[in-house]
């Protein structure tokens, strides 16, 4: 079921598509769809940001990896147990660009009654090129959206094509994408312990993503579509001024692809894909480790009922006494 | 405990999960793995709501009526509060680089301890309460309702997390399992349902000043049982001072290690230190705990028990505080102290007495970790000390959860250790540090009832011993936390019996050549020292 289901969905999304083409709807899957997702995809995300940022740190902890700043003459650990923002700032790159944490997993094994930890980074290789290779792409796709193709634009895709196979050259980064959203999947299918927390929420923005890979590899590599009419499409959405007539002209997997990734844009503000909002506002991560050296302050901070030392006094003052312990009242 | 089989049968796990989902997998309360409920009594003492008598084995739990808009009520609160608990409730990828982890799912198998579902527990009830996915889509979105058996799931779970942070080390996000267990607590708490072992300590701490609930003459005459030992040995009598105005300096420590081996000798080798030092401090009675298990009952109760600490160092006039070794203790005292009880404007910046160092990592709390203290004095070479006397011992150090991944006091011990004994070993590097494991028994999990559960979670420790051990004839394994100290002398007599468990202020006290000291023949075990043994039936 759970992954059964997200599977029927996108199955049922692209062949809304097909359905939809049949019918002429090009003006909603090419024009009205898109903009929708990307104004629930901004909206949406700002609100959860912000909706996070409405909770308060009431209290300083970071979660603390390596040596804390004490005595000038012990070596501290600057950036995984920073007390400079700078510190801070380097851990959470780190972090986000490298995936740091990612890359100190270990795998549990029992082997004749001992516990060995191996280890383990292609969880850490398959997140990593997952997530470059979409964000390359995704730049690479900016060339649709510009009158003139900036430098550096060319240079990815010089980059990306460098092998310099086919034509219309091939991309790496197509690969490594389809080759790591694979990974991914089959991980959790594979890996008792993963499939055994997997939920459909997991599953479905995997079958989605391999989707949009999918319809954009047969699109570029086998079934060529129109390519000038979609980028007269996106200069038109660019400048809100979308021309009706090039819709009809374009191949029916674009709109595969341009609706599987509207449905990924609308999705991604109710979903887990809000780590990439939410892993810079961990507290675990984005505070420096000085809570010693510099008051934090809870804004929701109460006073308590304490037991007082006068109260104290009160119940043991005799014993205190007979003790030879100094007391407050004799 | 009688029923507590054997190790090589409890060692015997099995890490691959079972074939019905966890949602359809009802909780089941499995024998030795948890505690005994909160009497009502323990509960009133610190007026806590819905406080009775009443027993996870009984299918009744004595609920209040609105127990789940209570629960609910307080879900809300705490996620406007909280933005880690909101946060963690959101952005879990459920990627698995957490699952295999946490001691207590390495060293028992039962998947719900794998962190990332011990959150799942709680995040699916706020997806169900929270989220308009999981109010439409219910359980294909991972969403459920809290039905009695959730919340006895809950209970069942959030006493078998130890707060250890390990999870929140390896999670690309960084979501600290501790912080989800930390809710599930208060919220059960809301509801009376603490387990026993927490809430008799925290009434005592609260009406006495300790976990032990040890009355100030008592307080005294622990000490002084010391004492007599000490100068047994030393031939030297130490006259430590109590709740003293005017003393430069307060010195808190865990109750745990007044009480029962090997703490106390750690205790005594505090006693041995300063009065070497000459220094100017005093003990509290009324604040005589340095431990905080009102930290694993709820924000309130942690606050409340730890406002003793800067109320007694402004009472005494003192001009800092010095901490002995604990392990959740420092957490509270470095994450969260100031933040609840400061500013401690009252008092100066900590200075060293004796070598003029100041403490400017510790400059607004005012507090400072004895590690720090004493590695200090040793590089300026302030102690006069014979790492000879620990020749019989070959060392290892666990790292305390708390100290390594709340805080990172992680050269000091060492570099201290290694000034007062020469034989000492590293674990294997996957199990210290940042990595280290749990005793298996923090956050008020260190009960006898459960004893199944702390072995189980000990085990990753002990199988990291039991490594220098077999390598290298490891034979003591030195921490700086009173819990530790408890808790790993079961575990070790447990999984790796050859293995004894002490505090690094013992072994600086064994090695301490005190001014004025008789010719030591024995150790603070009040064992003989190294080549002494032959010596002593000689004369
Ligand atoms: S490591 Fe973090 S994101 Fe991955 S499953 Fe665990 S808690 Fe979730
Ligand atoms: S905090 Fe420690 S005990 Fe709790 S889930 Fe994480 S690893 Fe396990």
């Amino acid at each position: 079921m759970k992954i059964f289901f997200p599977l029927v969905i996108v199955m049922i999304l692209v062949l809304l598509v097909f359905a939809g083409i049949k019918a002429n709807l090009y003006f909603l899957f090419g024009v009205v769809i898109p903009y929708a997702a990307l104004a629930v995809f901004v909206l949406g995300f700002i609100y959860r940001v912000l909706k996070w940022a409405s909770s308060p740190v009431p209290f300083h902890i970071p979660t603390t990896c390596g040596q804390e700043k004490t005595l000038p003459w012990i070596k501290q650990n600057k950036i995984e147990n920073p007390s400079s923002a700078l510190g801070v700032i380097i851990r959470m790159a780190l972090e986000v660009f490298a995936f740091r944490s990612l890359f100190r997993n270990l795998k549990t094994e029992l082997r004749d009654g001992k516990i060995v930890y191996g280890s383990e980074k292609w969880l850490w290789a398959a997140g990593l090129a997952f997530h470059w290779s979409f964000l390359i792409i995704l730049v690479r796709h900016l060339r649709f959206f510009m009158e003139n193709v900036p430098v550096v634009l060319k240079t990815i895709e010089g980059l990306d094509s460098f092998l310099q196979i086919g034509v219309p050259l091939f991309y790496m980064t197509d690969a490594v994408i389809l080759a790591a959203v694979t990974y991914l999947f089959l991980r959790r299918l594979y890996l008792p312990q993963i499939k055994y927390i997997s939920l459909a929420a997991d599953y479905f923005p995997l079958f989605l993503i391999f989707g949009i890979v999918l319809s954009g590899v047969l699109m570029r590599y086998f079934f060529k579509v129109h390519i000038v009419g979609v980028k007269i499409l996106a200069m038109g959405l660019v400048g809100f001024n979308p021309d009706p007539k090039i819709l009809s002209e374009i191949g029916a997997i674009f709109y595969v692809h341009l609706f599987l990734l509207s449905i990924l844009f609308a999705y991604f503000p109710f979903s887990k894909l809000m780590h990439l909002g939410g892993v810079f506002l961990s507290p675990t991560r984005n505070l420096s480790n000085n809570s010693r050296e510099v008051r934090h302050i809870n804004p929701w901070n109460y006073p308590v009922h304490v037991h007082t030392y006068e109260e104290y006094e009160n119940d043991f003052r005799d014993k205190m006494k007979k003790a030879g312990i100094p007391v407050e009242k004799e | 405990m009688a029923k507590l089989p054997k190790p090589e049968e409890l060692s015997k796990i099995d890490l691959k999960p079972p074939k019905t989902d966890w949602m359809d997998t009802p909780v089941e309360f499995k024998e030795d793995m948890y505690c005994w409920g909160a009497k009502g009594k323990n509960l009133k003492v610190v007026e806590f709501p819905n406080a009775r008598d009443w027993s996870p084995k009984e299918e009744d739990w004595k609920l209040p009526e609105n127990w789940k808009e209570i629960v609910m009520e307080a879900f809300g609160d705490r996620l406007s509060k909280y933005r880690s608990f909101k946060l963690f409730m959101d952005i879990c990828v459920r990627c698995g680089a957490c699952a295999d982890k946490c001691h207590f799912f390495i060293g028992g198998g039962d998947p719900k301890n794998m962190p990332v579902l011990r959150a799942e527990l709680m995040r699916s009830v706020y997806r169900k309460h929270f989220t308009t996915g999981g109010k439409i889509f219910g359980k294909t979105a991972g969403a459920r309702e809290l039905t009695l058996n959730v919340l006895k799931e809950w209970w069942y779970y959030y006493y078998q997390c130890t707060e250890c942070r390990r999870c929140s080390v390896f999670c690309p996000y960084g979501i600290d399992t501790a912080e989800i267990t930390m809710m599930g607590r208060e919220f059960l708490n809301l509801l009376g349902l603490n387990i026993d072992w927490i809430a008799g300590p925290v009434a005592n701490c609260y009406m006495k000043g300790n976990h032990l609930g040890l009355e100030p003459h008592t307080i005294k005459n622990s000490i002084e049982f010391f004492l007599d030992d000490i100068e047994n040995i030393t031939g030297i009598k130490i006259e430590p001072t109590f709740n003293r105005k005017g003393a430069e300096i307060l010195f808190v420590t865990p109750s745990g290690d007044l009480f029962a081996d090997p703490g106390t000798y750690t205790a005594m080798g505090y006693l041995m230190l300063f009065h070497e030092l000459g220094l100017d401090y005093t003990w509290s009675t009324y604040a005589s705990e340095g431990g905080n298990f009102g930290f694993f009952t709820s924000n309130e109760m942690g606050k409340r028990l730890n406002s003793k600490i800067y109320a007694e160092a402004k009472r005494l006039g003192v001009k800092w505080i010095l901490g002995g070794e604990c392990g959740h203790m420092w957490r509270v005292l470095h994450q969260y102290m100031d933040t609840w009880n400061g500013p401690a404007d009252f008092l100066e910046v900590p200075k060293s007495p004796i070598t003029g160092t100041v403490f400017e990592n510790a400059k607004a709390t005012k507090m400072v970790h004895i590690a720090e203290f004493t590695a200090d004095l040793i590089k300026h070479g302030k102690l006069k000390l014979d790492p000879r006397r620990n020749d019989h011992l070959k060392v290892t150090f666990h790292d305390s959860c708390n100290t390594s991944r709340g805080m990172g006091i992680l050269e000091e011990p060492r570099y201290i250790i290694k000034n007062v004994c020469k034989n000492f070993y590293e674990m294997p590097e996957n199990t210290i540090r940042e990595y280290t494991f749990c005793c298996g028994s923090g956050t008020g999990l260190n009960a006898s009832e459960n004893m199944a559960l702390r072995m189980r979670g000990g085990l990753p420790r002990a199988n990291a011993v039991k490594y220098v051990h077999d390598n290298h004839g490891v034979n003591m394994l030195a921490n700086i936390c009173a819990i530790d100290r408890a808790t790993l002398k079961s575990a070790m007599e447990y999984w790796v019996p050859d293995v004894q468990v002490c505090g690094i202020h013992e072994l600086v006290a064994n090695a301490l050549v005190m001014k004025g000291e008789k010719e030591r023949t024995l150790d603070l075990r009040l064992e003989p020292l190294p080549g002494k043994a032959e010596k002593e039936g000689n004369e």
